[in-house]
């Protein structure tokens, strides 16, 4: 037979009972559409989690205290891994490829002020902090290299601070008592919720790093660092300086163990990544599962079919078809089956998107590849499940066939 | 003298029922020639049904040969029996058999899909033909539930020709069908068998056999009668005499 009538007998022979033909392909409607749309809410996840860590700052490095290998030997907390100014003032000496850097000197305690009180976090940074981050003022100013300078009692609120402490009224101008040392308001930080990695940078207080080393911590060690490159596609060419430095800064012996870790925003993008990774895939595989279900359903279906249509498979051998034409015409009819319920499905998911980019937070981000998967999984799943009735129907022997009712 | 369209040699066709070994034909020799009007006479059981099965290329036999148009079939693959059952066979049941929610046309068309050598250019071209040949090109566009008993078989007789064979195989055509459309179906294959075409015919029903021109009786899985019909009833003139009947039953 031409393939061109074998097309059109699949279709004529599928159309002659729509609403088991749509029953049946119901099973691959649903499958397809499910994978569909579970890798593409995996996808959104993972484009969202991107989006976050990209907004911290895309080219933030972080500089941590401790070696990441001590190749066996622990030097121990303190020997010689906590920062000074020092090590800050000569990365901004010598580095040609970091734009902004900042000490990060952490001071946690009580805060007073407004209409209580409240735990929270206080910072002292430099006033580059801001461009790092890439933070932005909801109100005020922020402090100057001069209140770095003269070590000011001035301080920024991060809005969950304010919040707490100031609800219904403007801080600006306001003291807050930070370990009963008092602060000026100057600043309120906007917004910018929950982050990805889980730490709250609304609850925290901003002050010059001189303030709080000399008034709230004491002594001369500051946390970590943090500096953002010259640009993104500067991010291998800073973090290839940067040990170099630091190391020089610590007189660190060739062969010895770097006592710092410098890790940048990319490589916990990486991570992040990695985990909605595994989560597309298995969304993706649950729903693939239920499409290998739909398959099961075709084969059901198309079983029944060969039985009822005994007769006639009885009249097509007779006048001449072979076995071979009989495995065809059932074979196409189950793949075209499976491929019409595919593409039915690939509809249905888009609509699916559509709703949920639309009308919830989550997002769902349809990319080609998992379209054109799942629709030749479809046809794979007709192809499989389609070829035992079709083997069935082909070994049938007409004399038998002809005579059954 | 004309060609042998078939010939049988000592077919012997046994089946296995439970533990018993039941022998349906018990040594056929038989020889149609081209051209021929044959009806295979039995009661159930004689073994005619298998015999049909048999030259009909939809079984094979358990031991004897068996040539189709000289050609030695016993030796054939399933395939092979595919394709001489589409192209020297046609065949007309007792069931009709065609595929519902199928226009004639397109029922007498199928055979010719299945044609690998495309023998038949222009299919739709030859279904029309063979259509208006048996009397229903007025009818190719019906579906088989739209059509009376008679058309049907007539419809399935058009499918039995559209591929040109060497041989019209019709197993109890009329079974289904009342004595006047019976008849008319007698005289559609009168017909083309006096246009030259060879037809075997399988019956229980001596006054249908009478059609032919030779009759061929079986019993117990071998031929005990095979005689030639001097003079054949002729069908267009029993369809006379049933309208007269008829005329007479009015008045």
């Amino acid at each position: 037979m031409k393939f061109k009538s074998i097309i059109t007998a699949a279709i004529k022979s599928i159309l002659k009972s729509r609403m088991r033909s749509l029953l049946t392909a119901l099973g691959i409607i649903i499958g397809v559409a499910a994978v569909i749309v579970m890798v593409s809410i995996g996808e959104g996840a993972q484009q969202q989690v991107q989006e976050q860590i990209a907004s911290l700052g895309s080219n933030l490095i972080i500089i941590f205290p401790g070696a990441s290998n001590s190749g066996g030997v622990n030097r121990g907390a303190g020997s010689f891994n906590r920062f000074t100014m020092d090590d800050v003032n000569k990365i901004k000496d010598e580095a040609t490829y970091i734009k902004y850097i900042s000490p990060i000197v952490r001071a946690g305690g009580q805060v007073i002020g407004g209409v209580g009180n409240w735990n929270t976090s206080t910072q002292g940074v430099s006033p580059e902090y801001l461009d790092i981050r890439a933070w932005k003022l909801a109100s005020g100013e922020f402090f100057t290299d001069k209140d770095v300078l003269s070590r000011a009692k001035v301080c920024v609120l991060g809005s969950e601070v304010k919040k707490n402490l100031f609800p219904n009224e403007d801080p600006i101008g306001s003291l807050v008592r930070i370990r009963n040392v008092p602060f000026k308001v100057i600043g309120v930080l906007e917004e910018k919720g929950q982050s990805a990695m889980g730490v709250n940078n609304d609850d925290l207080i901003l002050a010059p790093w001189s303030s709080v080393l000399d008034r709230l911590t004491g002594g001369r060690y500051i946390n970590f660092i943090q500096a953002s490159a010259t640009s993104l596609a500067q991010m291998p060419q800073a973090q290839a300086e940067l040990p170099r430095i630091m190391r020089e800064a610590h007189k660190i012996q060739p062969g010895e163990d770097d006592d710092f870790t410098i890790r940048n925003q990319a490589d916990l993008a990486d991570a992040a990544t990695a985990t909605t990774k595994v989560l597309t895939l298995l969304l993706g595989s649950v729903a693939g599962v239920s499409l290998i279900v739909g398959g099961i359903g075709i084969m059901n279906i198309m079983l029944v079919s060969v039985t009822e249509r005994t007769r006639e498979i009885g009249i097509r051998l007779s006048i001449g078809a072979r076995a071979t034409d009989i495995l065809v015409q059932f074979l196409t009819e189950a793949i075209m089956l499976s491929l019409s319920g595919g593409l039915i499905g690939i509809f249905l998911a888009f609509a699916m998107g559509y709703i949920l980019n639309n009308y919830t937070a989550q997002p769902a981000v349809i990319k080609p590849a998992i379209i054109f998967i799942s629709f030749a999984f479809s046809g794979a799943v007709g192809v499989f499940f389609g070829f035992y009735p079709a083997r069935k129907a082909a070994n049938l022997n007409p004399i038998d066939a002809l005579r059954y009712e | 003298m004309s060609k042998i369209i078939i010939e049988a040699r000592d077919l012997i066709k046994t089946y296995q029922v439970g533990d018993m070994e039941v022998r349906a034909l018990a040594g056929i020799n038989l020889k149609i020639l081209e051209g021929e009007f044959v009806a295979i006479m039995g009661a159930s059981g004689s073994g005619k049904s298998t015999f049909m099965n048999l030259i009909g290329c939809l079984d094979q036999p358990t031991s004897g040969d068996y040539f189709l148009d000289s050609v030695l079939t016993s030796k054939l693959d399933k395939n092979q029996y595919a394709e001489i059952r589409n192209q020297k066979i046609g065949f007309v049941f007792q069931g009709f058999n065609l595929l519902s929610r199928t226009t004639a046309l397109e029922n007498v068309e199928l055979p010719l899909m299945y044609d690998r050598h495309h023998r038949i250019k222009d299919p739709r071209k030859k279904g029309v033909e063979v259509l208006e040949r048996v009397g229903l090109g007025d009818r190719m566009d019906h579906f088989p539930n739209q059509l009376s008993g008679g058309q049907q078989q007539r419809v399935a007789i058009a499918r039995a020709l559209v591929n040109e064979p060497s041989l019209i195989l019709a197993d109890e055509p009329t079974g289904n069908l009342d004595s006047k459309t019976s008849v008319e179906v007698f005289a559609l294959f009168q017909q083309l068998n006096s246009e030259g075409i060879t037809i075997v015919l399988v019956t229980h029903e001596r006054d249908y056999a009478n059609f032919a021109k030779r009759i061929v009786e079986l019993k117990d899985g071998k031929i005990i009668r095979d005689r030639i019909i001097d003079k054949p009833l002729i069908a267009s003139e029993e369809m006379e005499k049933l309208k007269s009947v008829e005329v007479n039953q009015e008045i």
